[in-house]
């Protein structure tokens, strides 16, 4: 079984946001940009079931701009085989819509016939957790959100989901998108040597026309602002001083 | 025009308060037709004609939809989407599991976590953790969105809408349910709470969340995590804050050995009131609270306790 795994370029998750003062987005220029920590995860479950015996090949595609290439290289590091950049964007600045993304996701599920898509649950960038069920739309397969444990068996799946209320278990049928959350594993550095050896992988690029879909955007974004900062507090001496000042506020 | 708000339906219960909430953002924009689907789904329908301004309910009950499967629920609302100008649900994991789909089967984007309404066609969400608000133009045919509860009141009872019961769509029996584990408490629920009690790394062990839970049940609060405090199994899932998370907005939260990362602020950072309890007094989290307390929870938490 082939296993795809969707990997996005993002800003780091330890860097500090700053909007542009013109309100026209956030600053990404400069800033140091890494592979969604969701998608990580992704490719740790993809390399565990090839490790596993179960998957045969682990192919990770990116789609947005040439840069992703280097995220490309991370997940090649990690143990991936190959993998597939679809540059759809000049501007480091351009969000490719999640509804575009699945749509050329599904142009490459359509040559490549993978078994299993394993894909984050979202990207800390748009924070929009769309695309795999997207995805699964689009392609009439089954989908299994949120997963924090994954068990393949036979044609089958069985998905642990991370749900409002609790755990869910579900039971989909293969092929299907699984979208991963952050209990599922924890993801392994490359190692060096693996790294060099990245270098040499295959890495194929594209474009959307390759692919005849267009990736126009559907929503105008008009402005970006900062949030409303929370008025500065008090520092209380003691935890007495902090049941009268909660008395006082009425919050008690 | 016409607005389908899709009711979160659990077990055949209406979640009044999510729904009621996305029911305030609704009604900004037309006509609401509100629609309870489930395994049983009809004591659903009946607390959401409750609701006021619900013009009308749908009820469809179904074995396929029982469990909110993905697939099911998705063909039922597509099928129905003609109708309307809008569709929308309250952003539980039930309606990020299953919005995305049904828009994709439209040929739309889909707006998650919509925080405000600007016109039928403007929105505003936030990106980037919270550190960002997007205003943002939709030209698709129809709007899919999820409703952020934490920022919405929500819409009071004294309705009395009429009931309609309408089929399923055909079960395309891609997958099933197995089980829930759902941990049963008597505490408020996370996301609706007046109070919230939060504990992280900091609190050390399972068994020391024990005092996080004990100062919740004495400020008759809800009982949040840090992912750190999730990932080490010192709380459930269902319990975590922020990014990822649960998003909530009480009247009070009080964060306990957690040091305020951004993941986490973009869950609480809309509480009226923080409190914060560390021992370390430079960690972030005292940068967004009204009261901070630098000192060993340990010590703090019981003094607290028998002092409220
Ligand atoms: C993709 C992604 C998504 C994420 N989503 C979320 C999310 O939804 N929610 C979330 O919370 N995090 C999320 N995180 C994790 C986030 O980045 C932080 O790692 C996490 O919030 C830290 O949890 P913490 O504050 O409990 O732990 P720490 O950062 O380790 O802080 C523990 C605090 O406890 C204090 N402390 C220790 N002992 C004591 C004591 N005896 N008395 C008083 N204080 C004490 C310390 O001073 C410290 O400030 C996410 C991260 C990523 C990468
Ligand atoms: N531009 C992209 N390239 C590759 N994968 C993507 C891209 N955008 C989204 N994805 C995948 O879809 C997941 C959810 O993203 P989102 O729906 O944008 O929150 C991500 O974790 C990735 O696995």
């Amino acid at each position: 079984m082939k296993v795809l795994v969707p990997v996005k370029r993002v800003i780091d998750y330890n860097v500090k946001v700053r909007v542009k003062a013109d309100g026209s987005g956030v600053d990404l220029a400069n800033v140091k940009m890494s592979m969604n920590p969701f998608d990580e995860i992704a490719v740790e479950e993809a390399i565990r079931l090839k490790e596993a015996g179960t998957a045969t090949e682990v192919v990770a595609v990116s789609i947005g701009v040439k840069q992703a290439q280097e995220t490309l290289r991370t997940a090649l590091a990690m143990g991936a085989d190959r993998a597939i950049l679809i540059t759809a964007a000049d501007d480091v600045h351009t969000d490719i819509e999640p509804l575009a993304v699945a749509k050329l996701l599904k142009a490459v599920i359509d040559a490549e016939e993978p078994g299993l898509v394993l894909a984050g649950k979202q990207a800390i960038d748009n924070d929009m957790n769309a695309t795999g069920q997207m995805l699964s739309a689009l392609l009439g397969w089954s989908q299994a959100t949120f997963a924090s444990e994954v068990k393949v068996e036979g044609d089958s799946a069985v998905v642990t989901r991370e749900v409002d209320g609790g755990l869910q278990t579900i039971k989909v049928k293969m092929p299907a998108i699984v979208t991963v959350d952050l209990r599922l594993n924890e993801p392994r550095y490359a190692s060096l040597p693996n790294i060099m050896k990245a270098k040499k992988k295959p890495l194929e690029e594209k474009t959307p026309e390759d692919y005849g879909v267009d990736v126009a955007p559907r929503l105008e974004i008009v402005k970006t602002a900062e949030p409303e900062a929370r008025k500065a507090g008090e520092m209380v001496g003691s935890v007495d001083d902090l049941v009268a000042k909660l008395k006082e506020a009425g919050a008690v | 025009m016409a607005v389908l708000l899709i009711g979160e339906v659990t077990n055949g219960e209406l979640n009044v308060d999510a729904t009621a909430k996305a029911m305030t953002a609704a009604k900004q924009l037309g006509d609401v037709t509100l629609l309870c689907a489930g395994a049983s789904a009809s004591a659903a329908g009946e607390a959401a004609a409750k609701l006021e301004g619900v013009s009308k309910v749908l009820v469809a009950e179904d074995a396929s939809l029982g469990h909110r499967l993905a697939e099911p629920t998705a063909a039922l609302v597509a099928g129905l989407a003609g109708d309307y100008s809008h569709i929308l649900a309250p952003s539980t994991t039930d309606a990020k599991n299953v919005m995305p789909r049904i828009a994709a089967l439209l040929d739309v984007m889909v707006l998650s976590d919509v925080t405000a309404v600007i016109d039928a066609d403007t929105f505003e969400r936030p990106i980037y953790a919270g550190n960002a608000i997007q205003t943002i133009k939709s030209s698709d045919a129809t709007k899919v969105m999820t409703i952020r509860t934490s920022t919405f009141d929500a819409t009071p009872e004294g309705g009395s809408a009429p009931v309609e019961t309408i089929g399923t769509a055909e079960n395309p029996g891609l997958s099933e349910w197995v089980e829930d584990k759902v941990a049963e408490s008597d505490r408020p629920e996370l996301t609706s709470a007046g109070v919230v009690v939060s504990g992280g790394r900091g609190v050390g062990s399972e068994d020391d969340f024990a005092m996080i839970e004990k100062l919740a049940d004495k400020l008759g609060a809800a009982v949040g995590a840090s992912r750190a405090a999730v990932d080490s199994g010192y709380a459930p899932n269902d319990w975590q804050v922020g990014q990822t998370g649960k998003v909530v907005a009480p009247d009070l939260y009080v964060a306990v050995g957690i040091s305020g990362a951004i993941q986490h602020l973009a869950g609480m950072k809309d509480s009226k009131i923080i409190v914060a309890i560390n021992k370390d007094e430079e960690a972030p989290i005292f940068q967004v609270a009204d009261y901070g307390l630098v000192a060993d929870l340990f010590t703090a938490v019981p003094e607290l306790i028998e002092k409220l």
